[in-house]
């Protein structure tokens, strides 16, 4: 056990290092979810007065809860993105040959993945109370809210670490991204699930998005809905991408 | 190494005496269209984004038209012009990593050793972009007919607002040509494309600009040339001939053109430092 | 421009160009932005359809010189002809009577490898008639007739180089640079190279200005050799001329009964020095060359001293770089990958022109 913890603090201290020391890799994970907050929270703001629409908090609430798990699922891609990157170096090959338990290297991943998310997330906080964002839920409810971003942040890092160690080239980028992109805009983004009509409100009626987001914005509003729910496929979701990760790493093993 | 003296002839011939610029021009375009022809792969993307943000918010967004004011009852009339000019920023990517990678690679320094002139250069290397262009306007424009958009200014709408798709294209490639040539590398290019995408959602691309609540971000959108390109395209699929709307789309794109090649026919020159 | 070309036509073909070097160069210089003197006022000259190896390790100013004089890179001061015509001036001109593979092999991995041929073709003005036929006699030139259709990305090193080669030769210029032709290059794909350049030079009378960091390319390729360190010519001359200017050859000889080589080292040292290694083996240098040779065997023979191997070395380019430089060439490659003062700024070699 001790040998997994070195092993998953050395890569996720180097994670967030190169994160911090690294401009170009920091500042687009900061400026782009400040700028969906901007462009959907300014831009759009109108949305809120369309008829039956209501959400207690206001459309820059709506929508920072929206950019908070986005920013929390991209948090998790960008690690997978760097998984890639070290595989195409050969750095990852150094890691599997150096690390005594290589379950710690998703592990550190993982971990970095989150204190990564930790800066951008409150980054994207601070924006949104500066914009006079309304919170109406109590302590309890806010520390729920985090643990939803916490949990989808990290099933977005098994996912994929899995799918980078699988590929093992940098190109992957593409594939890791585009489904939770899709994912994430497939659920209701500009308006409650309710004011959504045609094929995109039974897309989003089953994508398990819609659930974490709608409790997430509930948790905001005071109002909790389908809390059980949204952890519960949060976790269901980490039991399967750490097996998806799990097996991942032990592709790349085979490989070499 | 095989050395075939049979089929080289001892008689030496006398240098080429010049090839004009068109021909230039084509043999450099020639090369593009053949690069960006093979590399189809790397062009789905580029293609299927700006749809998939069609679909999605085409849906997801239509109780926008319940905002009162809103110009028009079905979305997708709105929205199908964003497909058009997030498909030319894309082309901008290309067209300004392809000639990023010549510089990098030292292609560039070859074609500098012939007698190639850069405006032939810069103008062929684009016309790869142009044809990535026109071809990613035809899908979208099929894509949304097939959605049910309609064109109120009719079948010389269509072709106009092809046409305006492809002096956007053009413009947006100039600007990826001018990075390219300025920095001189590929990572460069590809930085500068949070930026345009930045542009885009800072405009009224989701919604009209007299229905923008926050007052700064209207002015931001405002000023912000993309919404009169966008104004433009929408112009002929909502309100049929708007001679204002037209006029400020064109006028910006060949704007953005006629700067973008200026600009980068000078840095041709610094690049192709040849005396 | 078409007048300056055709002016350069009757040079070429009347015979005027061979009264006058095909590369003269006087005090060239270049300057990079924060940085010390990659190329510092070097002299050269070189006759039309010599081989001239530019022989120094990485960063010394090879390929800085070679930009220049290609007119890809403006001199900071200094002049060149290349071809009877000035670099600064006369830009054209000179790219009308060069090729040049320069030393990245800047290809297209997307284009075939007849594309390019076809392409370079077209730009350097052949009519359209002739540019298929001149691309495969290329082709077949340098063996690539069966690879011709296939996309560059997927050819060896080697290939690349020939591809090169062939596309420098498009519009069959007087004067060829060559920056490195061989560097990375397995032995065989080395010495078909050479082959190939030296039957340009010998047979058709094309002038060579090659590149190089490997010292036996130098020796074998190059009628005359310049050595550059740190931006400075520091020896010119023939291979030959190089060597016996800083050293003379030496002796060494294996007695066939070990025992002996105490006698032998007495009987040598009235050469020289003798040197012994741990077999046997002694080592004297010749003070008067080689002609002493038969001094020597006289000697051995009158002593009844009995000899299993006897052999001569001529002195090394490496002995040569050493005396001039003070350092091995291997040496001198190893210190300066790393960027020294002299060397390139880094964004050069990627082809970057800001700062320059």
């Amino acid at each position: 056990m001790r040998r997994f913890l070195h092993v998953t603090r050395g890569v996720a201290w180097r994670s967030i290092h190169n994160t911090v020391v690294n401009p170009a890799i920091l500042v687009p994970s900061i400026v782009f979810p400040l700028f969906f907050l901007v462009a959907f929270a300014g831009g759009l703001s109108r949305i809120a007065e369309v008829p039956n629409f209501h959400y207690r908090p206001g459309y820059t609430s709506f929508q920072f809860v929206f950019v908070f798990l986005q920013s929390a699922a991209f948090g998790g891609v960008f690690t997978g993105f760097a998984v890639a990157r070290d595989f195409d170096s050969g750095f990852a090959r150094r890691l599997l040959l150096s690390a005594p338990h290589r379950g710690g290297i998703i592990a550190g991943y993982v971990l970095g993945a989150l204190l990564r998310w930790a800066i951008t997330g409150a980054v994207v906080t601070l924006a949104a109370a500066i914009a006079g964002m309304h919170v109406y839920g109590d302590g309890a409810e806010l520390v729920a809210l985090l643990g939803l971003g916490v949990l989808m942040n990290l099933v977005a890092a098994l996912w994929a670490c899995g799918l980078a160690m699988f590929l093992r080239t940098e190109q992957a980028g593409a594939v890791i991204q585009m489904p939770v992109f899709v994912l994430l805009f497939l659920a209701p983004v500009y308006v409650p699930l309710s004011l959504l009509t045609g094929w995109i409100h039974d897309v989003a009626r089953y994508n398990p998005v819609t659930a974490v987001l709608q409790a997430a914005r509930g948790l905001l509003a005071g109002s909790p809905t389908e809390l059980a729910l949204a952890f519960g496929l949060l976790a269901a979701g980490a039991l399967i991408f750490g097996a998806f990760a799990r097996r991942g790493l032990a592709s790349a093993e085979r490989a070499g | 190494m095989v050395v075939d003296l049979a089929h080289e002839p001892q008689t030496v011939r006398p240098p080429a005496s010049g090839v004009s610029l068109t021909e230039q021009t084509l043999a450099v375009a020639k090369r593009a269209i053949v690069r960006t022809s093979r590399q189809r792969a790397l062009l789905v993307f580029p293609m299927i984004f700006p749809l998939i943000l069609f679909a999605i918010n085409g849906s997801a967004l239509s109780a926008a038209t319940k905002i009162p004011g809103f110009p028009t009852q079905n979305y997708r009339d709105f929205l199908i012009a964003v497909p058009f000019v997030q498909g030319a920023m894309f082309v901008s990517i290309t067209a300004g990593v392809d000639l990023a990678r010549d510089i990098e690679s030292g292609f560039l320094n070859r074609l500098a050793l012939t007698p190639l002139r850069g405006e032939a250069l810069l103008i062929g290397q684009l016309g790869g972009a142009l044809v990535l262009g026109t071809l990613q306007a035809i899908v979208y424009m099929l894509v949304g007919l097939a959605s049910g958009v309609s064109f109120a200014s009719g079948l010389g709408g269509a072709l106009v607002l092809l046409l305006l798709a492809n002096v956007i294209a053009f413009a947006f490639a100039s600007l990826g040509g001018l990075l390219a040539l300025r920095f001189g590398t590929g990572e460069a290019v590809q930085g500068i494309f949070p930026l345009l995408f930045v542009t885009l959602f800072l405009s009224s691309s989701s919604l009209p600009l007299d229905l923008i609540k926050a007052t700064w971000f209207r002015d931001i959108a405002a000023c912000n040339p993309v919404s009169y390109l966008l104004g433009g395209l929408r112009s002929l699929v909502i309100s049929g001939w708007d001679g204002q709307a037209l006029a400020l789309a064109f006028g910006f794109a060949l704007a953005i053109l006629v700067l973008a090649l200026g600009f980068s026919q000078a840095a041709m020159k610094t690049r192709l430092a040849r005396r | 421009m078409r007048s300056q070309i055709i002016e350069l036509t009757n040079l070429c073909y009347s015979g005027a160009v061979t009264e006058q070097p095909a590369i003269e160069v006087d005090g060239l210089t270049r300057e990079f932005r924060r940085g010390p003197r990659a190329v510092d006022a070097i002299d050269l000259r070189v006759s039309p359809g010599e081989i001239y190896g530019f022989l120094g390790p990485n960063g010394a100013g090879k390929s800085t010189t070679v930009l220049m004089l290609t007119t890809l890179l403006p001199p900071t001061s200094g002049r060149a002809t290349v071809g009877g015509y000035d670099i600064g001036r006369q830009g054209a001109q000179v790219r009308a009577s060069i090729g040049a593979a320069l030393q990245e092999a800047a290809l297209d991995a997307i284009l075939t490898g007849r594309e390019h041929l076809v392409l370079q073709a077209t730009l350097q003005g052949l009519p359209a008639a002739e540019r298929r036929r001149r691309a495969d006699q290329l082709l077949a030139r340098v063996g690539l007739t069966e690879a011709a259709d296939r996309r560059v990305g997927g050819y060896s090193g080697g290939m690349k180089r020939r591809l090169d080669l062939a596309l420098a030769l498009v519009h069959r210029p007087r004067i060829l640079f060559l920056d490195e032709p061989t560097t990375g290059l397995d032995p065989q794909s080395r010495a078909a190279l050479w082959e190939e350049v030296r039957h340009l030079a010998h047979d058709e009378g094309i002038t060579v200005f090659l590149t190089t960091q490997y010292l036996e390319e130098a020796d074998v390729l190059a009628d005359r050799i310049g050595i550059i360190d740190h931006g400075r010519i520091v020896a010119e001359g023939t291979p030959a001329q190089l060597k016996a200017e800083i050293s003379s050859p030496s002796v060494e000889i294996m007695p066939a009964e070990e025992q002996r080589s105490d006698r032998l080292a007495e009987l040598l040292s009235s050469f020289g020095e003798p040197l012994r290694d741990g077999r046997g083996r002694v080592t004297v240098k010749l003070p008067r060359g080689e002609a002493q040779l038969a001094e020597v065997v006289r000697l051995l023979d009158r002593a009844s001293l009995r000899v299993q191997t006897l052999q001569l070395h001529q002195p090394s380019l490496d002995d040569v770089f050493l005396a001039k430089t003070g350092r091995k060439l291997e040496g001198a490659l190893d210190a300066d990958s790393a960027p020294g003062p002299a060397g390139e700024p880094p964004a050069r070699r990627r082809g970057r022109r800001r700062g320059r």
